[in-house]
């Protein structure tokens, strides 16, 4: 049974599954009972961001399917060379272990958040951060490479000009989530070293008061983040 | 107020979330220029909205000058035209319609409506409408760069949109454009997620989904449809700004341009079309789904009935809302795309006939044996009614593929969308403006002033759009400058384009004395009281007129009762307000 807590700190009791969901959307004050304002901002925006991901991947789809050129192979463009042997997609495999790893760390700091556990928790969301800068440093390098070999967003080497522009576009918006993702990450570590959500302390800008709960919501985007990679992965690298 | 009589109706719900702290403004500065108080940032999206609406309707004034007496205004070249075209169509879409609907309306209504004490995030509230004005800017300062503003029409078709063939194809108009519309949706989006989540997490005590206002209604449904189909226009805008400045060729298939060739090739600008339309057809009801909510509201409170069948209004708002994500390419059946899509598209396209079709029959149930007052908000609404049928039948011409094929790119299109999606809302918005000015701002708007606007907007338009049909009809294209000596092309249709021409002048001439009237009534309008239109809904319970920060002094309010009750039977006056727990031995409502 879940449970309502109201304001003059009586609880509640509502429904489970479907019937408790006609009765939340049914009820007065809140569709969504026991969510904070903040964490349903996040999920909405995620879903308006899924829109933006969901179109980008959907052109490029397009592009691909309609090109009259080769498409280049992506498991020889993306292949590293260790020694003498080529070994395909090695950099974007070991991109994604760490961006799926750091998804993992950031659960982790959700659960010493919610435990009041100001040093794990820092020390989690730094690890989470220092991840992601790792990710966004290997992108560099990936496009640094690529673009040593001739890959511009007009043409390459090996057909189809769609492949270098929609590669830019697509791993450029997704590193930039990224990169907002760990400077985020990195004020909110500051936030909890500080104990300003122990003490509620009000933000500079929205003057509204710190809370642990920020941590979680940091850590949706992060989620998703990491979500959205899945799909350039499996859409871009292994198709 | 708050004392609930047992027995008599439902206990209301203890309060779930503690009473917020809002941010108090300690300047001049913070309380009117960078406020974060909803009404006070609605009014700046309203105020901006309608400045470069203004700058819209003079554009179009220009471009009737031209149709109505081609040859005679020699600084009117085809390229201005263009660039008017152009101008006037995003502005008015966008720019106006979308702004002043959502970010006006919803920021004044939804706080008061739903009983909150402002958005829930005031801040990012506050950043959505500087935004805005920085995307406006973008736009404006189009008008002053080198090559002027883009024409390449208010859809921006590539491959055209690029080249240097179209006016600021190869200069600073599209790039201008592309970065101002991805500046508003950055800022459209910030204040989106605030109305979505104040209409779902921040209602008053007692305040259901099924309780609200239709206005919050067709506001919230439009904003969850902007938030979804913005998207597909902030990525073609990307696109094609990568298009034109890094040389891509997402949208640019092989051409050859002035006997040369271009270093595109491979793109699809049908691709650019799928995603413009995928924003661009739930644009259409992101600006009408507003409208019907606030038409709702009106012809209730002004026809003294409670809406016929609120229900089904909301399920007809939310099956529109869902529909028009389905239905994008009936704007490209002769775009080429396989023919088997148009059959689906206009299945789905005619479908939407039905929703729609139940709300026009419940607004004109509710007026059936109603209390009509015919003040100037409810002639706004008839009209609005009227127009929005008119529109709606050339839309099931348009939504059918053999019909639309021969009327495609004629001023039959022109007419339908000037019909359907700028007049219907403006009708709305000019009757919501003359229903909630005296919240506002404590004053009635001047009656004699308003009639004459109303008269003279209502019949004008028609005089303006009836006849384009027929010029449509008979095949004049759109977006031509100059029809010249064109054989088929009867004498009469010159004759109407210059009927229509000073009909035009005479409706913009109107809007001028319903500006001068929103300045003319802030000081001399009659004193209006908190309540003038003895309604229902919780905007019109505020302690004070014009509301003020916080919107509802120490107490939130509780409400009792659905936004509807009008002339119940056995009460003592003709409304019973929201808040208002009313004789204990009243039959309850909803």
């Amino acid at each position: 049974m879940a449970e309502t807590l109201t304001s003059n700190g009586t609880t509640h009791q509502r429904p489970d599954g479907l019937r408790g969901i006609a009765a939340d959307w049914s009820s007065d004050q809140r569709a969504f009972k026991n969510v904070s304002w903040g964490k349903a901002m996040m999920w909405v925006f995620l879903l308006s961001d899924t829109f933006i991901f969901g179109c980008f991947l959907l052109a490029y789809m397009t592009a691909r399917m309609s090109t009259t050129v080769p498409w280049p192979n992506a498991s020889e463009v993306f292949g590293l060379h260790v020694g003498d042997v080529s070994v395909p997609l090695l950099l974007i495999a070991i991109m994604t272990f760490v961006l799926i790893s750091s998804s993992g760390t950031m659960a982790m700091a959700v659960n010493f958040a919610y435990r009041r556990n100001r040093r794990m928790t820092v020390l989690m969301i730094l690890l989470t951060a220092l991840m992601g800068a790792t990710f966004v440093g290997m992108q560099a390098f990936e496009w640094s490479k690529l673009i040593s070999e001739g890959v511009r967003p007009w043409e390459n080497p090996w057909g189809a000009a769609q492949f270098g522009s929609s590669f830019f576009m697509i791993t450029g918006f997704h590193g930039t989530h990224v990169t907002f993702g760990v400077i985020f990450l990195l004020i909110v570590a500051r936030k909890v070293w500080r104990g300003d959500y122990d003490r509620g302390t009000r933000g500079f800008f929205t003057s509204r008061r710190g809370d642990y709960e920020h941590v979680e919501i940091m850590g949706l985007y992060w989620h998703f983040v990491d979500l959205v990679w899945v799909f350039i992965f499996a859409f871009f690298y292994l198709w | 107020m708050v004392d609930v009589t047992p027995g008599s109706r439902d206990a209301v719900p203890p309060a779930e979330v503690p009473d917020v702290e809002l941010y108090h403004p300690h300047s001049w500065w913070t309380t009117y220029v960078f406020s974060q108080d909803a009404k006070v940032i609605a009014i700046q999206y309203a105020g901006t909205a309608m400045a470069i609406g203004f700058v819209a309707l003079v554009l179009s004034w220009l471009m009737r000058l031209q149709l109505g007496f081609p040859g005679t205004f020699d600084f009117i070249t085809p390229e201005a035209y263009y660039q008017f075209i152009t101008m006037h169509g995003m502005i008015m879409v966008v720019y106006l319609l979308t702004a002043l609907f959502l970010g006006g309306f919803g920021n004044y209504l939804i706080p008061l409506m739903v009983g909150a004490r402002d958005m829930v995030f005031p801040y990012a509230n506050m950043l959505s409408y500087w935004i805005y004005l920085l995307a406006v800017l973008v736009l404006v300062a189009s008008f002053f760069a080198p090559g002027g503003p883009t024409g390449a029409g208010w859809t921006l078709y590539p491959p055209q949109a690029i080249l240097s063939g179209t006016p600021g194809g190869q200069d600073w108009g599209i790039l201008l454009m592309l970065f101002s519309l991805i500046l508003f949706i950055i800022g459209f989006t910030m204040g989106g997620l605030n109305y979505v989540v104040t209409v779902l997490q921040a209602r008053a005590r007692g305040m259901t989904l099924m309780r609200l206002p239709l206005t919050v209604w067709g506001i919230f449904t439009a904003t969850v449809m902007a938030l979804l189909a913005f998207p597909a226009l902030f990525v073609a805008c990307v696109m094609m700004l990568f298009d034109r400045l890094l040389g891509t060729s997402f949208f640019m298939p092989a051409l050859v341009e002035m006997g040369e060739q271009l270093s595109y090739g491979g793109g699809s600008p049908i691709l650019f079309q799928h995603l413009f339309w995928f924003f661009g057809h739930p644009e259409v009801y992101i600006v009408a789904l507003p409208a019907f909510g606030i038409v709702s509201d009106l012809i209730s409170t002004h026809a003294r009935k409670n809406i016929f069948g609120y229900r089904m209004m909301v399920w007809a708002i939310v099956a529109i809302g869902a529909l028009s994500f389905i239905v994008w390419a009936h704007h490209m059946y002769v775009s080429g795309m396989h023919p088997y899509f148009g059959f689906f598209f206009a299945t789905t396209t005619l479908i939407i006939a039905v929703p729609t079709a139940i709300k026009v029959y419940n607004w004109v149930l509710t007026l059936w044996r109603g209390d009509i007052h015919l003040s100037l908000p409810m002639l706004f609404a008839l009209a609005f009614i009227v127009t929005f049928v008119n529109g709606g039948l050339t839309g099931l011409f348009l939504g059918n593929v053999v019909v639309d094929v021969p009327l495609s790119d004629t001023m039959f299109v022109v007419a339908h969308f000037h019909m359907v999606m700028g007049v219907a809302p403006i009708m709305v918005i000019f009757g919501a403006i003359y229903h909630w000015y005296p919240k506002i701002t404590g004053r009635m708007l001047n009656d004699a002033m308003g009639h004459f606007h109303f008269w003279v907007t209502f019949i004008g338009a028609y005089a303006i759009f009836f006849p384009m049909h027929y010029v449509g009809l008979v095949g004049v294209p759109r977006r031509y400058p100059e029809l010249g000596e064109t054989a088929f092309i009867p004498d009469s249709v010159h004759d109407l384009n210059a009927f229509i021409t000073v009909a035009a002048l005479i409706v913009g001439f109107a809007q001028m004395v319903f500006l001068f009237n929103l300045f003319w009534s802030l000081r001399y309008g009659k004193e209006a009281g908190g309540n003038p239109w003895r309604a229902t809904t919780l905007e019109w319970q505020t302690p004070q007129t014009p509301p003020a920060h916080g919107n509802w002094g120490k107490e939130l309010p509780v409400v009792y009762r659905w936004a509807y009750d009008y002339s119940v039977p056995g009460a003592p006056q003709d409304f019973i307000a929201q808040n208002d727990p009313g004789p204990p031995n009243l039959p309850r409502h909803a």
